[in-house]
């Protein structure tokens, strides 16, 4: 744990240290506070000794400062040391996220990723807080008190030894029945958040079949579970108070018992039983204290478990370090079988063979449900096959760097985003080095320069989340100058002009066949037209290939491509 | 004070804030007495306790020392009470933390449902304008600063105000003079309190604002990963977020550190505070003006006044930020809600014979339009699915103008299509078919009835949409598909299911029609997804359908198949079809080519075709390349 935290400390570390030092120095000072206190009382009140009270006020004040500076740098130090660590670890997931594949992220849905990365890493940072502060107060408290005490009388320590297993025992069964419990608590809060997400994203769905108080009934329903569950987890931790004072009460009890016999006994003084009281109450009020830091503690172990999971989450698709290049932009598929959830029995891609040479466009058509889709991510390796082999440029694709894999392959996902930003900020993720020219020149491509010149801003037009402010086939024809700018060697459009009528739809494979003549251009498509030019045209079915030909071959000897393109053409005789 | 209206205005929201929390725990007000009464006796059974101390000793054990017969009943009996009152606090330190918990998280609870509640009713532009990260803080991090303030902070903030008041009592009680000290320490006291106060709530403010930049980033970035993945843009997307990382850590120190200051400040003022009082008391004790045991236990009590006011003052930063978070959550409940200002509702009627309409409670396939009168009575209007544009422009901004004077009109139960380039205007036609968006010129009627008049949900209610985006819920497919209308018979949802061709696809999966699906709908592909929003609008059997793209990701063989099936539910209905694939459009019966924001013609396949116009144009350029 503390081995494996201590990197997200970088650069921290020394307010970490720092926090604690100040803090017993506070400590150090406070405890002469009451030393002081007393003295005014005992000898400066009851001698009448004006210059003696206004001297030991003198130093308690003196005392008072310095013990304030320290407290406040403690203060600084540990606020510092904290946040750096809350810093280092958000870092530390955020940056585990970007490293997971598509099916790492599937497996966590987004919701709950989101959560963790915020009121996890909050709880975290909160809790490393109190610990390197408050934590250290309370024992040396503690340890100083109990010396004190002993001092008084070795004897009635005894007691401290039947009261501080009890306490421990009690905080034990505490956490231990808590931990399961706000560990299903934050279980529903990442529900609670997702239905919420959902419903941000399919607003217009609810509005349209007006499903408002549907979904508010549901969400009162995930709201109520949460509120049980928090019941559920916080009511045992409540308990902790009440057992705290009823241990330090019994204990009073029990030192006025025997303590009191003893002075009876005339085996102890009565000042010697006052003090020793007031020290009991100091050192049950920092045991009570360091309870509250470990109940503290359990509710952030919740947390720190569900970090945990992303942290240890294995990559899906382990990056290679390889300096291989990608040269030459054929594709090949070779056995390919391939399942979303490594499943032999639920496979979604069968005895995939088939080779695209450099340069070629390929089409792939088939039904819904026919798994186009499935097979060209495996081509930039978003997901990996389960058997058989990707050789991209000859190799396969794991020898590859991803990064090099990716930059080679360009791929138009059918369901895209947009980010917040300009336009142009949305465009240069294709290469932000782009300049002006290039980007121009790929919106031309595109078919998407002259809608983006007729916006009043331009290419520095604002784009809200998702691009809400473009229709979707403006949004389509950018996510393609996108990719285009990558100047990739093998572009793959995944049904990506779904939404662009079919004249830009012409035009811009008409662009990508004169101008990118060398690239490799895979193209998913619904509609005939878009791809009976092709080089080569695959037709899928459940999951195989059925066919491999051109237009006229398919058209000939392919029962499925003939079905599809008759369906065309009965609407547009 | 009205010359500086900039400081005036924080404490009177504040206060405004409060109140409006106070008025949901209201709702528990007499739970809320029991919590403050078990404070008191928690506090008290604590003092009192102590207070026990001295007699204990003074007068039953003191006097036993060197008896030769030790009688211990007077000290057992002692015990004996303490331990009864002990016991008191105890239980009522339990049971007011016990009430509270409930108190809170059903406050809680209430206000993430209102919050929501409230949400579902913004209008579709409000979502335009903000982030889902942005809401959804207010789900997360606002409300998680509200329970921390009432779980720990209200409870202390009472228990520390009457000890501070207990005290204060005693102080005034024992000497009057000494008290004027005990005031101006006060005055001191909130004075850094407010001081320090105010600079960490500046920053907790800041604080809060780092947070929400940054989880509206990670948001974005984790729903938009697969195409971070895609372009390798990890390293810049780390590097920003370095950024917002670091801007919140700064923020974060700043509040945190004025934060744990406040406690060393006030917890030495309270030192500095009985050297004060120490140095004034012993003066009175020279100068006869007090005894010493007066100025003795003067001290203690100076000793436990700070004590308090340091944890209220500890409070105060969460409650600070509770304040800010709770003000976020009510802004967003007192956002404006979408306007509606109909009365015209959706009733399904019967014929009575000699033709006119009556209210029914059954669904009996005809819908009326009830008009309610000042009188009392209605009119009924039959809903027959005539909608009709007088002249509307429409833009999303106010000098942006998206549509221009657009004329049209449905006739009940035809097909009217809408083809053009991207961006010509069509799917904006739609949303003020619905009023996702209000038109502020000209005028939209349906069956004779101007659209603001009829109340909003009625007027969704009567027109079933298929959104290109075919968003699903978390649920069985089952649950997708009745969400077009929730009282459907299971035979009925199948019934659409295989209407729109999706019955197959949907008994090939692992449970058929009780698989769950995830939001994002991970395990069906975007084709089969469309399939089942059209089983969704299907369902919902409404007199007018809007199809929005909705066969765009579905293959034409597919789309061949389902024909007839969309012909049956097509039938009878007044339906708006905007589609890029013209074999999709073109037997309707009326096609409006749209091209920026206007219609630029107008009429049937044939006849448009033969005029050569831009749908010559379009429809040509899908065969050039055949």
């Amino acid at each position: 744990m503390i081995k494996r935290y201590a990197p997200f400390l970088k650069g921290y570390g020394i307010y970490a240290i720092l926090a604690p030092i100040t803090v017993i120095l506070e400590v150090l000072l406070e405890i002469r506070i009451p030393f002081y206190m007393s003295k005014i009382i005992d000898v400066g009140v009851a001698n009448r000794d004006i210059p003696y009270i206004l001297q030991t006020g003198g130093m308690m004040v003196l005392m008072a400062v310095l013990s304030l500076l320290f407290g406040a740098l403690s203060g600084m130090f540990a606020s510092k040391g904290a946040m750096g660590f809350g810093k280092g670890i958000r870092r530390a997931v955020f940056y585990k996220i970007q490293e997971f594949s598509f099916a790492n992220v599937d497996r966590f849905n987004t919701a709950s990723l989101i959560t963790r990365l915020t009121t996890d890493v909050t709880s975290v940072q909160m809790t490393f807080m109190m610990l390197i502060r408050v934590f250290v107060r309370s024992p040396f408290m503690l340890v100083s008190a109990t010396i004190m005490a002993s001092r008084v009388n070795p004897r009635l320590v005894v007691i401290f030894l039947v009261a501080i297993p009890v306490l421990a025992t009690a905080l034990i069964v505490i956490m231990c029945m808590a931990f399961p419990r706000f560990k299903r608590m934050l279980t529903c809060y990442d529900r609670m958040n997702g239905s919420v997400q959902e419903n941000l994203i399919a607003m217009r769905v609810v509005k349209a079949f007006v499903r408002e108080d549907y979904e508010n009934g549901k969400f009162a329903d995930d709201a109520e579970a949460l509120r049980a569950a928090q019941l559920k987890a916080e009511k045992i931790v409540i308990c902790n108070m009440p057992i705290m004072q009823l241990v330090i009460y019994v204990c009073i009890i029990s030192v006025l018992w025997f303590g009191g016999n003893m002075v009876i006994s005339q085996t102890m003084g009565t000042g010697e039983l006052m003090s020793f009281i007031s020290y009991v109450t100091q050192i049950l009020m920092s045991l009570m204290m360091l309870s509250m830091i470990f109940i503290n503690l359990v509710m952030t172990r919740a947390s720190i478990a569900r970090i945990n999971e992303v942290l240890d989450e294995t990559l899906d698709i382990p990056d290679v370090e390889s300096t291989v290049q990608v040269e030459g932009a054929s594709v090949e598929f070779c056995d390919v079988s391939f399942s979303y959830h490594k499943d032999p029995n639920n496979l979604v891609l069968r005895d995939i063979n088939l080779s695209i040479e450099p340069g070629e466009t390929v089409g792939i058509i088939g039904g819904t449900g026919s798994s186009k889709t499935s097979l060209v991510q495996l081509i930039p390796r978003l997901y990996d096959v389960q058997s058989g082999k990707v050789l991209v440029g000859g190799r396969d694709v794991r020898d590859y760097r991803l990064e090099e894999l990716r930059r080679a392959v360009s791929m138009v996902l059918q369901k895209n985003v947009l980010f917040s930003g300009t336009i142009m900020e949305n465009l240069k993720w294709g290469d932000p080095d782009a300049t002006e020219e290039e980007v121009y020149k790929a919106c031309r491509a595109a078919q998407a320069h002259d809608f983006i010149m007729s916006f009043p801003e331009g290419y520095q037009t604002y784009l809200g989340q998702g691009g809400v402010n473009v229709s979707g086939g403006q949004k389509q024809r950018l996510c393609i100058a996108r990719a285009l700018l990558k100047k990739p060697q093998i572009i793959i459009l995944d049904d990506s002009t779904s939404a662009v009528d079919t004249t830009t739809d012409a035009k811009i494979r008409k662009v990508l066949r004169e101008e990118l003549a060398g690239t490799t251009t895979i193209i998913i498509a619904q509609r005939i037209s878009s791809v009976c030019d092709a080089d080569k045209i695959v037709v899928m079915e459940d999951g195989r290939i059925d066919a491999i030909g051109t237009h006229d071959e398919l058209l000939a000897s392919n029962a499925v491509y003939r079905e599809v393109y008759e369906s065309q053409q009965r609407g547009a005789e | 004070m009205a010359r500086r209206p900039g400081p005036v205005k924080r404490p009177k929201d504040a206060k405004k804030t409060l109140f409006r929390i106070l008025r949901y725990m209201g709702a528990y007000k007499w739970q809320l007495a029991g919590v403050v009464l078990c404070i008191i006796i928690s506090s008290l059974a604590n003092v009192v306790g102590n207070y026990f101390l001295k007699p204990v000793i003074n007068d039953y054990i003191v006097p036993l020392i060197g008896q030769k017969h030790v009688d211990y009943s007077g000290l057992i009996r002692m015990l004996c009470i303490m331990g009864v009152i002990y016991l008191f606090g105890a239980a009522s330190t339990y049971l007011y933390q016990r009430i509270m918990l409930s108190v809170s998280t059903k406050t809680l609870k209430n206000v993430r449902t209102d919050l929501f509640s409230a949400m579902q009713k913004l209008p579709i532009k409000f979502f335009d304008t903000h982030t889902h990260g942005e809401l959804m803080s207010r789900f997360t991090n606002d409300t998680d600063s509200m329970r921390e303030m009432m779980g720990h902070g209200i409870p202390q903030f009472i228990s520390s105000f009457i000890s501070v008041a207990g005290v204060f009592i005693m102080m005034v009680v024992l000497s009057p003079l000494l008290t004027v000290l005990v005031l101006f320490m006060l005055v001191i006291m909130l004075f850094v309190v407010k001081k320090v106060g105010a600079k960490s709530g500046f920053y907790f403010k800041n604080q809060a604002k780092a947070l929400g930049e940054i989880n509206g980033y990670i948001e974005e970035m984790i729903e938009g990963q697969k195409v971070v993945k895609v372009f390798s843009r990890e390293e810049t997307i780390k590097q920003d977020f370095d950024v917002l990382n670091e801007q919140l850590c700064r923020a974060a120190t700043n509040a945190h550190s004025f934060a744990n200051i406040l406690m060393p400040i006030m917890g030495n003022l309270g030192y500095l505070h009985y050297a004060l009082t120490a140095a004034a008391g012993g003066m009175l004790v020279i100068f006869g003006a007090a005894d010493l045991g007066t100025v003795a236990s003067f001290l203690q009590y100076t000793r436990s006044f700070s004590q308090p006011i340091t944890q209220i003052s500890q409070q105060f930063n969460s409650i600070l930020t509770a304040m800010a978070g709770a003000e976020r959550i009510f802004a967003v409940i007192d956002e404006e809600p979408e306007q509606d200002n109909g009365t015209v509702t959706l009733v399904y009627a019967q014929k009575k014979a000699d033709g006119s309409l009556t209210e029914s409670k059954e669904r009996t396939g005809i819908w009326a339009w009830k008009k309610p009168h000042e009188d009392g009575n209605a009119t009924y209007i039959e809903v027959r699915g005539d909608v009709r544009f007088d002249d509307v422009t429409f833009g999303y901004e106010p000098n942006k103008t998206v549509l221009k004077n657009i004329n049209l009109y449905a006739k009940p139960g035809q097909k009217i299509a809408f083809v053009g380039s991207t961006g010509a205007g069509k799917t904006t036609i739609t949303n003020l078919i619905n009023r996702f968006y209000d038109v502020p010129e000209g005028k939209i009627t349906y069956d004779g009835i101007p659209i603001t008049e009829i109340k909003k949900p009625d007027l969704r209610r009567s027109l079933s949409m298929v959104l290109q985006d075919a968003h699903l819920f978390t649920g069985t497919v089952r649950d997708n598909i009745r969400y077009g209308r929730l009282d459907a018979a299971d035979e009925e949802v199948e019934a659409s299911a295989r209407l729109a061709n999706a019955h197959s696809f949907i008994m090939h999966l692992p449970q058929g029609y009780d698989t769950v699906l995830t939001a994002d709908g991970g395990n069906l592909s975007q084709g089969q997804r469309q399939l089942l929003s059209i089983a969704r609008a299907a369902v919902a059997d409404p007199p007018v359908l809007i199809l929005d793209e909705a066969t765009s990701s579905i293959d034409t063989r597919t789309e061949a198949q389902i024909e007839k099936g969309m012909d049956t539910l097509m039938a009878g209905r007044t339906v708006f079809v905007i589609a890029h694939r013209l074999s999709t459009v073109r037997n309707s019966n009326a096609i409006m080519v749209l091209e920026n924001g206007e219609i630029i013609e107008r009429g049937d396949h044939e006849s448009l075709l033969s005029e050569k116009g831009k749908y010559y144009q379009l429809y040509t350029g899908m065969f050039e390349l055949s």
